[in-house]
């Protein structure tokens, strides 16, 4: 399975899953421009796992939606290896549909014969452990199984980079546990780069290779982070605790400069 | 599940004892969020989709026999009753003609709203999709639902003449505008998060309108076909009533038109129970299942 997803050996030609090359991006607001992204300088390398961090106003998902295509930055370049595939904080799984058809659907946009789709998602869900839902309705599932769903459904896109927007936030603790290590299997098994937004310090330690925090209006890089604590990692480990509590003060001096007008 | 006793050991164990774990904590996890399904019995159906209508028409036929029989309305020319209409029924019916009725009416409502569905659905996805035609005709076409189609009857009758052409015209009048506004209104409430999650997945232009606006479209399409049914069947009511002519045959509307001309409050009373069942049937057995199949599939039908 972990062969069918990965891209290792095309992308290896390519140096970058993505590359964002002084992005900005201003939106139209009443009386002028705002800025909402400044000369944001960003590479994400074929694999590698990295986590946008930031508080409100920091345009995290802004900046994910010119990664994915969906809007364009005013000014700079972004580059990717191929279309990315985007996660969002709701499943967004088309209720019309069944759990498997959700898949199938993606494979077929992708242009995947027929014959291979019904095969291909059963082998998605299995990856996602969710070996006999194919045939289940969106609302037949729990929040957490449909955040698997989605997942494989972005996985059957079988793009280079997977994009997630706080794709946990809206589960409960429990269930985002078990998703975090999902994902890290997930990751380690297919290869695929991951760029991870959320506001949630801890999981961005628990899950990214690298964390990139970004300041809040008008969102600039303002650190970045290694983090070289090996996996499997769980939230509760003191070296994700210790680097959450370090990552978290730079972050509260950044939200800080903003009541200081 | 992989508890105090997998922390103690070391990383490579752990490794395989979490994943192992993992397993189970999902299906157990994914077991207590999902609700178990349950099932409603046919008594319980029986009970409480059946029996209320029963009782509500019973009631009705307690309280006409009662003014009847209490001499409260004492005149057969305004109130008949209900065994005079009854037996006006099985008149009908043994003279072979009821289902005549019935049909006549029926196939032509049917037909008429055949053609409703073929103009609305490409005019509501023309009006949805384009800006400029929505400019120009959106605010008509929302209009139009509100004029009573029986004012098209006298137009369609001079252009048309005493014929079939010219009912089918007062249905579609009458149904494609609540046809065309359905799907309109169906496409505007496409959440635009499936829009987005289409748009990454490659589904733009055609392939994004027939994978993703369409089938998200669906409830509000329904519904519009719904109401566009309940207006064909008002239309056609109107234009029997108003023409009627040899030609045309004997519709439900109409028998209530002869029944007038007659005098006979029976056969009066008999077209309007006709076109009141009729009107209940057709949206119970193909309208209703329609809506609540896709509603349900959905989950957007909350079982009471």
């Amino acid at each position: 399975m972990a062969t069918t997803l990965a891209k290792a050996a095309g992308a290896e030609a390519v140096e970058h899953a993505a590359r964002l090359e002084h992005v900005s991006k201003s939106f139209a607001v009443p009386g002028g421009q705002q800025l909402v992204l400044d000369d944001i300088g960003l590479d994400v390398a074929p694999g590698e796992f990295v986590t946008l961090l930031g508080a409100s106003g920091c345009g995290k998902s802004t900046l994910l939606n010119l990664v994915a295509g969906l809007d364009r930055p005013t000014a700079g370049s972004i580059t990717t290896d191929g279309r990315p595939a985007l996660m969002f904080q709701e499943h967004a799984l088309f209720p019309w549909l069944t759990a498997g058809k959700n898949i199938e659907l993606a494979l077929k946009l992708r242009g995947v014969a027929k014959s291979d789709r019904r095969g291909r998602a059963e082998e998605l869900l299995e990856l996602v452990r969710l070996k006999g839902a194919y045939g289940k309705r969106v609302h037949e599932l729990s929040g957490g199984m449909r955040q698997r769903v989605a997942m494989a459904r972005a996985l059957a896109q079988e793009s280079n980079l997977l994009l997630m927007d706080e794709p946990f936030a809206a589960l409960d603790a429990i269930t985002r546990d078990v998703l975090h290590d999902e994902l890290t299997r997930i990751w380690q098994e297919t290869g695929v780069s991951v760029l991870f937004v959320t506001h949630n310090v801890r999981e961005a330690v628990r899950l990214a290779q690298r964390v990139v925090l970004l300041s809040s209006r008008p969102g600039r890089v303002a650190r970045q982070w290694t983090v070289d604590i090996p996996q499997p990692r769980r939230i509760e480990d003191a070296p994700v605790a210790e680097l959450s509590l370090e990552i978290t003060e730079v972050l509260r001096g950044e939200i800080r400069r903003h009541g200081q007008h | 599940m992989a508890s105090t006793e997998t922390k103690t050991t070391a990383k490579t164990p752990q490794d395989t004892a979490q994943g192992a774990g993992l397993d189970g904590v999902e299906a157990g996890l994914d077991a207590l969020e999902v609700p178990a399904p349950s099932r409603t019995t046919a008594k319980q159906t029986l009970l409480n989709k059946v029996l209320p209508p029963l009782v509500a028409v019973a009631v009705v036929l307690v309280v006409w026999q009662a003014l009847i029989s209490f001499k409260i309305v004492d005149d057969p020319t305004k109130l008949p009753s209900p065994a005079d209409v009854g037996g006006e029924f099985r008149d009908a019916w043994l003279q072979g003609n009821l289902l005549g009725y019935i049909w006549t009416s029926v196939s032509r409502g049917l037909l008429g709203f055949l053609f409703a569905l073929a103009i609305g659905t490409p005019l509501g996805l023309l009006v949805a999709r384009v800006k400029f035609v929505r400019a120009a005709i959106g605010p008509v076409l929302s209009g139009l639902q509100s004029l009573p189609s029986v004012a098209w009857v006298p137009p369609a009758v001079i252009w048309l003449g005493l014929d079939n052409s010219m009912m089918y015209a007062v249905i579609l009048l009458g149904a494609v505008p609540s046809i065309a506004n359905g799907l309109v209104s169906g496409i505007d409430q496409v959440p635009p998060l499936f829009l987005r999650a289409g748009r990454t997945m490659g589904a733009t232009g055609v392939r994004g309108a027939w994978h993703i606006v369409l089938p998200a479209a669906l409830p509000g399409y329904l519904a519009g076909l719904k109401q566009g049914w309940a207006f064909s069947w008002r239309s056609l009511m109107a234009a029997e009533i108003i023409a009627s002519s040899p030609d045309l045959g004997i519709g439900l509307g109409a028998l209530l038109e002869n029944g007038r001309n007659a005098s006979s409050m029976s056969m009066v009373f008999e077209a309007i129970i006709l076109i009141l069942f009729v009107g209940i049937a057709i949206d119970l057995l193909i309208f209703s299942p329609l809506e609540r199949w896709v509603l349900r599939s959905r989950g957007l039908l909350v079982k009471s």
